[in-house]
């Protein structure tokens, strides 16, 4: 088997052991490539364990700049015997296998195939340190070192990197330079050089590498979110905890040193969506940050914000479902439940962002349409791009930009006598105006409640009047469609018979599964949707072509379902395209499904008028 | 309750306050609760606290979950906003309410089903936190609105309406509150107004978590014998604490009381609480004392009423989160956007 030579393209994946201080060793390793000007994409594989089980690492390496998961490994470090055989087996043929050697492993623990890199880790951290948690994080700066000098990582680069990790922190810095040379040092002395490269480009850019739920926590702190409640759950707490440390820097006034937030760490979701509805209800913008099974608890409430008019926002990092799930894993599995959720007739707003730059943009955005529409607003996240650093475009504010705090009148307008009523459609849009506690001592006072009432908030049993509401709020989330962004239209080099429509983390994916297919002449239209509900741009979309492929991340083609419930579609002429394993969707895996139903469509072509 | 409307028009001599309402501006709609329902004598004192208090209608928020109790927000004070929100999670939307304005007083207006059993995990974090609230828990041990079934705070071995006899231990919500750091704890009796009006002001005026349990008869579904919640039994069983005068610090303390008998708690906004002790009464700033005498009393039979536990200078949940003076919710670009160019700096470190 020939060893597999690439510049710039392979996959590096780490196998070690959760806690053992790897995360940040890997983290670097992957900065160093993208400083070289060589994109890079990495995923973190990790379980739902503090410490002791095993965690996984991938790095994908790609000059022309695919960021989706690639599938397969061309290079493992493999860190941890326990998971030593399946990673050694998954290894790509002609791969490198890369391990600690300082104790002898049977042969039978091998592979012919692949060439096998062994580095004494353990015996050279032992000389080197006597305290053992030294002894383990060094030895990850070991191995980074050693890869560096197989790959043609410069070692400047890796110096920088860790200077700016350690800044401040001299007693830090040095012995991480350390064991970085020691590591280096034996692999020069040692080691031959291997088929894979890292070469020094500049098809970076001005991209920065940042994960979603940081720059949809950034997003809330641009868009004004004043009030956020949460409770822990993977895959989101890193946003609140993120929206914490940003609010920390950017949200204390230099003058009274007092907080322009309020942040709690909730008892439970019920607790956190009532915080935030009360909220919203009293004028200030919040947020919570969740998951799947958050949404499962909060849906009383999101029937309440819906039913009564109230501002709410809510980031759903989706993970694997149902139930708990897997809650480590990707899915785009929520879109179903949260566009209709609680009980009742209800509909949803929802914003699908692909990246951390949309992240943030929509984050902020989330907040407008909520104070505009008067109504819950999601964004739709997920674990692949909410809690792995992606490269993307650097994010935007224009400080020309206002918070649009919608229909809300004032004091002044009350004390005028602009008439009132909370829940009269003034504007025919279906938007009432609603009015802030505490704003006018005799008029602009209603009673919010989850009970039917009539347009002037009083409660009401009337059919008439439930349904006179009910319709309302249909046109209001007609009204939404107008200020939702726009999905995204890539159009294939030729005409083409074929669409797709994709979401979310998706995106980078099928971008090169387009790539592939374009290569094999297989021409598709794809269109990425952005927000529900569906514009009707979607709708002619689908018409505009004999198929579309619905490529989504969940196991019941939740999306394809939306679809054909609002624009009340063929079926038949949507063909889902479902990846539903936990791991993120690969560019391999949509080509391939795509093609063979290309492929065997010419062969059974939809429309027997088409025969020839 | 009536179903003959007051007019609306008010006689142009009725007294104002120093704010310039009568009482009737502190109304609400009818109530369409039982007639002799204890709620209503709830909310009649409310308006009474709210009206003697100066407090201008508007700057209230009334916040519920639902039942019965949660239903009276609507017959009291018709120029605040009310909120009727979900059962069990009025402590959610009160905390989130509170953290969007801190200048309004808030009225959380809940009862025993509402608190002690869907709502009882929202009732002890609230108060853990301190939220500056008044937290009303209309108590009449049983559910009316669904009929008689008895709620989490019916006494062990009362009977129901229906005859059935409950097994189950009761929740004690004062001496949760106590435990769960309230800073203002206290029980009353809907029957007993000339009580509940002062410990109503000295709650509102209060800064911090107030917690008041309102025993409250329920006249359709636990008022009858063997019920430990009726008017008759709670007359016969209350072990008044203490008397209490409220001054406001407007008003000229003009009445004398015999020394030794009286212990003043001066309040957060220079309001002064005036206890009258009874005989074997303790001190309201002990909270070990205030749990000691409820449980001793509760072992005897007694229903102990009135002020148990003040502490003037704990403080709020934004004390805690050290926000601005200014409510959240008028905060604008300004305070809260910071701007294109901490964003390149941001998106510098991330390269």
């Amino acid at each position: 088997m020939r060893p597999v030579a690439a510049t710039n393209d392979f996959v590096v994946k780490f196998a070690n052991i959760n806690g053992s201080g790897s995360a940040s060793a890997n983290e670097l390793f992957a900065k160093c490539i993208l400083r070289m000007g060589v994109p890079v994409s990495p995923r973190n594989i990790f379980p739902s364990n503090i410490q002791g089980l095993p965690t996984w690492y991938e790095v994908r390496v790609s000059e022309a700049g695919w960021l989706g998961r690639r599938g397969g490994y061309d290079l493992l470090v493999a860190m941890n015997p326990q998971t030593w055989d399946a990673d050694v087996k998954g290894l790509a043929p002609g791969g490198y296998l890369f391990y600690d050697n300082s104790k002898p492993l049977p042969k039978f623990k091998f592979r012919d195939d692949v060439t096998t890199i062994g580095v004494p880790l353990t015996d050279i951290a032992n000389q080197t340190w006597d305290d053992a948690r030294q002894r383990q994080l060094f030895k990850n700066i070991m191995y980074l070192g050693a890869l560096s000098v197989l790959l043609g990582i410069e070692r400047d680069v890796i110096v920088a990197l860790i200077g700016e990790q350690y800044k401040g922190k001299q007693a830090l810095l040095e012995p991480n330079v350390h064991a970085l040379d020691l590591g280096r040092g034996y692999a020069e002395k040692n080691l031959s050089p291997i088929g894979l490269k890292v070469e020094r480009r500049d098809n970076v850019g001005d991209r920065i590498f940042v994960d979603g739920n940081s720059a949809a926590a950034l997003g809330m702190v641009y868009g004004g979110a004043t009030v956020c409640a949460w409770y822990p759950i993977t895959p989101s707490s890193s946003l609140a905890e993120a929206f914490q440390k940003y609010c920390a820097k950017l949200r204390v006034d230099r003058q009274t040193g007092k907080h322009n937030y309020a942040i709690v760490q909730a008892e439970d979701e019920i607790a956190s969506i009532g915080i935030v509805t009360g909220a919203g209800w009293n004028g200030a913008r919040a947020f919570t940050a969740t998951s799947g099974p958050g949404i499962s608890l909060m849906n009383e409430f999101i029937g309440l914000a819906y039913f009564a008019e109230i501002p709410v926002t809510l980031i759903d990092v989706q993970r694997g479902g149902p139930s708990t799930g897997m809650p480590t894993r990707t899915q785009q599995s929520d879109v179903m439940f949260c566009a209709h959720a609680s009980h009742g007739d209800t509909n949803h707003v929802l914003l699908f962002p692909e990246d951390p730059y949309e992240c943030f943009e929509f984050a902020a955005r989330a907040l407008d349409l909520a104070d505009r529409l008067q109504t819950p607003v999601f964004m739709l996240s997920d674990l692949d791009i909410g809690m792995n650093h992606r490269l993307c475009r650097p994010l935007e504010w224009d400080d020309a930009r206002r918070y649009d705090r919608g229909k809300v009148l004032t004091d002044e307008q009350l004390e005028a006598g602009v008439p009132f009523g909370r829940y009269r459609d003034v504007d025919g849009d279906g938007i009432p105006y609603r009015t802030y506690p505490g704003t006018h001592p005799a008029r602009g006072s209603f009673f919010t409640r989850g009970t039917s009432k009539n347009a002037d908030a009083k409660y009401s049993e009337r059919g008439e009047d439930y349904i006179e509401n009910m319709q309302r709020l249909q046109r209001k989330l007609q009204t939404a469609k107008t200020l939702l962004p726009q999905p995204v239209l890539h159009k294939a080099p030729h005409p083409a018979r074929h669409g797709a429509i994709y979401f979310g983390s998706t995106s980078p994916s099928m971008a090169e599964a387009i790539a592939k297919l374009d290569a094999d002449s297989m021409h598709i239209d794809a269109l990425r949707v952005r927000g529900y509900p569906f514009v009707d741009s979607i709708r002619e979309f689908v018409e505009a072509h004999e198929q579309v492929f619905v490529v989504e991340q969940n196991r019941d083609a939740q999306l394809r379902s939306l679809l054909i419930e609002q624009f009340e579609i063929d079926p038949a002429r949507l063909i889902p395209i479902l990846h539903y394993d936990g791991t993120p969707i690969t560019a391999r895996f949509i080509a391939k499904a795509i093609g063979e139903r290309m492929r065997s469509a010419e062969v059974r072509p939809l429309r027997s008028d088409k025969v020839a | 309750m009536t179903y003959l409307p007051k007019p609306k028009l008010h006689h142009p001599s009725l007294q104002q306050n120093a704010v310039g309402f009568t009482r009737r501006d502190y109304e609400g709609a009818i109530s369409t609760l039982c007639a002799g329902c204890g709620h209503d004598s709830i909310s009649a004192a409310i308006i009474q606290a709210c009206w003697e208090l100066d407090i201008e209608p508007h700057r209230v928020a009334k916040i519920s979950g639902i039942g019965c109790s949660s239903k009276t927000p609507t017959y009291f004070l018709s120029a605040s906003h009310g909120f009727n929100a979900v059962h069990g999670r009025m402590p959610s939307v009160l905390t989130g309410a509170n953290l969007a304005n801190r200048e309004l007083l808030y009225l959380g207006i809940s009862g025993d089903g509402d608190s002690a059993s869907i709502g009882i995990g929202q009732f002890v974090h609230a108060i853990r936190r301190g939220v500056d609230m008044v937290y009303i828990v209309e108590n009449n041990g049983v559910y009316g609105l669904t009929k008689g079934q008895f709620s989490a705070t019916a006494d062990q071995g009362s009977k129901s309406k229906k005859g059935a006899i409950n097994t189950d231990a009761p929740v004690d919500m004062v001496g949760m509150a106590l435990q769960l750091g309230a800073s203002f704890v206290a029980r009353s009796f809907s029957g007993d107004k000339a009580q509940l009006v002062p410990i109503l002001k000295a709650a509102m005026t209060h800064k911090g978590a107030s917690f008041v349990d309102v025993i409250s008869p329920c006249v359709a579904f636990n008022n009858h014998e063997g019920s430990t919640k009726s008017y008759d039994y709670v007359r016969e069983h209350n072990h008044a604490l203490c008397r209490m005068d409220f001054i406001s610090p407007r008003a000229e303390i003009t009445v004398d009381y015999p020394p030794g008998e009286l212990r003043e708690v001066k309040q957060h906004d220079g309001s002064v609480l005036r206890l009258r002790k009874l005989p074997d009464s303790h001190d309201t700033g002990d909270r070990v004392a205030a749990m000691n005498y409820l449980h001793a009393c509760q072992a005897r039979g007694e229903i102990v009423t009135g002020l148990l536990y003040v502490d003037p200078e704990a403080p709020d949940l934004h004390a805690h989160f050290d926000t601005a003076e200014a409510p959240l919710n008028t905060l604008g670009e300004r305070e809260l956007c910071p701007g294109a160019a901490t964003l390149a700096k941001i998106n510098a470190s991330l390269r």
